[in-house]
């Protein structure tokens, strides 16, 4: 295709961009911005009904820490394989930032069986949805999160699927790697808040 | 000669779409000006909905013991009139004013993301069809033993659990039914079209400013899309989450908002006011921002403090977050949360006042022309400032827990929201009519259409300060005889359909006007901001080439300068200029990129009602249906070429050069 014509993308590069930001990266960073207020309101929430004293079964009374541990290492090296699949596209080595796409995914696939593992074995143990606001409050937030997870390994893998092609990924055109990693390193950062405020404290 | 590059085929899920008049024109249009033509329409039509559920309410109350409506009509009623007014007319009211007029004021082709808004309009459509659909498939009942006897009418399955759904009222126990899961799944669809459309915004004015266009010289306008968007980009995830919560007790058996399993009601109410506050703002600055540029064109001055304007408007978004709980006086919070929050009542007055003293600045000594703009301008100041006044009167906290759920709440917030975001609109309607249509309203019966408004407005909200304060409440179906409350209902219901009649002339006059309207020139009023040195309709392609902004109110310093005693003199030249700008627009000699229609918004965005209905009905096959047309959208959207393979037109080979723009 001619190079020298004016893309016309969904953000078009007309005329020119004052914050010196791509335009669809400055998008990007509001949506995230606006994903730290979903957050923000769950976590609230969650720690609201933390400090209540209510009967019944708590989280305290069925989670195993090491496990969780290793599941959130899991997921953080995945950040880790998706900073090698960018530096890999910086220098156009396709081969290997498919390999690492493949592997952020994958690491992605890992935790999020771990989370269902999880859930089905404090669902035994009685801690169920609809238990009580512990669990609910408990459910919703780790379950949201998890949402994301599983929304950022699709995107990955549809990612991945696009790398096969002839002329594999660039790193500014089309579905994005930067801002699929963006999102990845995000949905980690809050997994480290989660981890702390549900499980630690 | 026009060249506009038009975009080869290219084989996706479907081939792109091609028609440029008819039907498929308009629905798979990204044009920010359809797109916004739409907007306006559409909610034109929710806001007739939810008028005549208004005539609707206000007949059941013109007499004492009526028995017009049955007490589960009334509840759905109110109910759908809340909700429809703020979030399907007044905010995509609004919202079409955005997208007509954003790039244009900024001197862009388009706003940043054109499919993704596309993709707002659609959801919007879907999600205020969904919450339509309550009153075909949805189902209200009562709580045992409740008010609901008699055979529930078509009328009465619509969510009645009033438009800030209070719990545990719009739980499970005392709403049964469908109504209330359709009202919050609703809700969270056009809460995900503002959201995206406040990306795009936030985003367009950032990075799609013309050159020159520096953020201090950017259109008042502009500045309040500008601060509504981070409005609704920090606002709407919380009530998003609160709506999560809702649908989740209802639905799948927890309880946040229930205190038999340990949840808190007082979440809701805090959650929802932390979004439902700056959701005031959301609605009324857009108003601010149109009558800031209506009234300097007409008193024929500068906006009076510009900057104080724009940092007053950002002061009340920032302020406007941290006044719910004023919202919550009657409820379980304690007294110091009740002294902070009458103190912040009180602050966002300032920045608000700071408003009103600027634009009274503006047309003060000003040449004021008294045309339909202007009064409807006028008429929003001073209809503004009496809800303003009495809103403060509920910072006064002991005050305020007489006036809660009184009808003077509702003559409140009638005065800001349509005596100030309505007025303000109209306004704004009959100031652009001519740059959209090409052609001038009649300004006559502009003029019938303000007056009935004006006094229509007042009988019907005025007469409520002092039912409210003899102690009429708010959502009640019926009143005794003796309470000698029949007579002013009476009058608030006449003047309800005066401002009925005054919607008729409004539009009897745009239905006239669109067809048979003097034709406009591209600058009627002698306007200030850039929107008017192009054409008037508007071109496809706005700018013919990206304007090059040197001052606050560009165009006009390009009509005028200043004399020694510093008054505005047209300058020589200026009948040239307006000529050689109407030529140049009309006849852009560059290549033009326009952004390709797409199929892809609409079919992403109708996937979504789809699993609501599935949340609903608990239903895998529509489940199915919604996630593969999320799918098709999706897929087809991300592997639609960014980049479009342009065919070079036969007489410019070389286009090298040309199409670069600037």
């Amino acid at each position: 295709m001619p190079k020298n014509l004016l893309p016309m993308s969904d953000a078009h590069a007309y005329p020119h961009e004052p914050t010196g930001v791509e335009t669809r990266k400055l998008g990007f960073w509001i949506f995230l911005s606006t994903e730290i207020l979903f957050f923000g309101t769950l976590i609230t929430t969650f720690l609201i009904f933390k400090g209540r004293d209510f009967p019944g079964i708590k989280l305290t009374d069925v989670y195993d820490i090491p496990f969780t541990s290793v599941s959130s290492f899991v997921l953080l090296m995945s950040s880790l394989t998706m900073v090698l699949a960018h530096n890999a596209l910086e220098t156009d080595d396709q081969e290997k930032t498919r390999v690492w796409l493949l592997a952020t995914a994958m690491l992605g696939a890992v935790f999020l069986a771990g989370q269902i593992y999880e859930f089905t074995e404090f669902y035994h143990k009685g801690f169920e949805l609809s238990t009580n606001i512990f669990s609910s409050t408990f459910y919703v937030l780790t379950g949201f999160h998890g949402l994301h997870v599983f929304i950022g390994v699709v995107l990955l893998l549809a990612l991945w699927g696009v790398g096969q092609r002839q002329r594999g990924l660039s790193l500014n055109e089309g579905m994005n790697l930067e801002f699929i990693a963006l999102y990845w390193h995000f949905v980690d950062i809050v997994w480290i808040v989660l981890f702390t405020v549900v499980y630690l404290i | 000669m026009t060249k506009i590059i038009e975009p080869k085929k290219q084989r996706n899920i479907f081939s792109r779409p091609s028609s440029e008049t008819g039907i498929w024109s308009w629905i798979t249009t990204v044009d920010h000006k359809r797109i916004g033509i739409m907007y306006g329409y559409a909610a034109f039509f929710f806001l007739l909905v939810g008028g005549l559920e208004a005539l609707l309410l206000r007949i059941q109350l013109s007499q004492p013991d009526n028995n017009f409506l049955s007490a589960a009509e009334y509840n759905a009623m109110f109910t759908m009139h809340g909700t429809t007014m703020i979030f399907l007319a007044i905010m995509p009211i609004s919202a079409a004013f955005f997208n007509y007029l954003l790039p244009l004021q900024i001197g862009a082709r388009d706003v940043a993301f054109p499919r993704l808004n596309a993709l707002s309009f659609w959801i919007f459509i879907a999600g205020g069809l969904f919450l339509y659909s309550t009153f075909l498939f949805g189902t209200a009942g009562a709580p045992e033993g409740g008010y609901l006897d008699e055979e529930v009418s078509r009328l009465a399955s619509a969510p009645n659990g009033g438009w800030f759904g209070y719990q545990p009222n719009a739980g499970l126990k005392y709403s049964p039914g469908t109504a209330m899961d359709y009202w919050a799944i609703g809700l969270q669809i056009l809460g995900i079209a503002s959201l995206v459309s406040a990306f795009n915004f936030i985003t367009t004015i950032l990075n799609m400013r013309t050159k020159g266009m520096r953020l201090m010289r950017m259109p008042v306008f502009t500045w309040m899309t500008f601060a509504v968007s981070f409005l609704l980009a920090f606002s709407l995830p919380i009530i998003a989450i609160a709506l999560f919560f809702v649908t989740f007790d209802r639905q799948f058996g927890t309880t946040f908002f229930l205190t038999e399993g340990g949840g808190d009601p007082v979440l809701w109410q805090h959650l929802f006011w932390l979004f439902g506050h700056p959701e005031v703002y959301i609605l009324i600055l857009p108003a601010f921002g149109i009558v800031s540029e209506v009234l300097p064109t007409f008193s024929r001055k500068p906006l009076f403090g510009y900057p104080a304007i724009v940092f007053a408007g950002f002061g009340i978004a920032f302020i406007g977050f941290g006044v719910w709980a004023h919202h919550m006086f009657a409820s379980a919070i304690s007294p110091v949360a009740q002294a902070g929050f009458g103190l912040s009542t009180m602050i966002i007055a300032v920045p608000t006042g700071v408003k009103i003293f600027n634009w009274l600045g503006t047309i003060w000594g000003g040449k004021l022309t008294l045309n339909t703009p202007m009064l409807f301008a006028l008429g929003f100041i001073g209809m503004f400032v009496i809800g303003g006044l009495s809103g403060v009167t509920h910072s006064v906290v002991p005050a305020d827990t007489q006036q809660t759920d009184t009808y003077y709440i509702v003559a409140h917030f009638h005065y800001v929201l349509f005596g100030g975001a309505l007025f303000g609109i109209f306004s704004g309607l009959y100031f652009w009519f001519p740059k959209v249509w090409g052609r001038m309203y009649n300004e006559t019966m502009g003029k019938i259409h303000f007056w009935l408004m004006l006094i229509g407005f007042n009988v019907t909200f005025g007469p409520m300060h002092w039912l409210g304060l003899q102690g009429q409440v708010r959502r009640t179906w019926v009143y005794a005889e003796e309470t000698n409350l029949g007579f002013w209902n009476l009058i608030v219901t006449i003047g309800a359909f005066i401002l009925a009649v005054a919607i008729l002339v409004f539009m009897a006059n745009w239905i006239y006007s669109r067809r048979k309207g003097e034709k406009a020139p591209f600058d009627p009023w002698d306007a200030r901001t850039i929107e008017w040195s192009i054409p008037s309709p508007t071109p496809v392609w706005n700018f013919s080439k990206a304007p090059e902004i040197k001052s606050l109110d560009d165009f006009w310093h390009q009509k005028y300068g200043e004399d020694e005693d510093g008054r505005a003199v047209r300058r020589e030249g200026t009948d040239e200029l307006l000529l050689k700008l109407e030529e140049e627009g009309l006849n852009p000699d560059e290549e033009i990129h326009l952004p390709s229609p797409s199929y892809f918004p609409l079919i992403l965005a109708f996937g979504l009602p789809f699993l609501g209905y599935a949340i609903i009905y608990k239903s895998v096959p529509l489940a199915l249906v919604g996630v593969i047309l999320l799918l098709i959208g999706g897929f087809g959207w991300g592997t639609e070429p960014l980049e479009e393979e342009f065919e070079t037109s036969e007489e410019n080979p070389d286009a090298k050069e040309s199409s670069t723009y600037e």
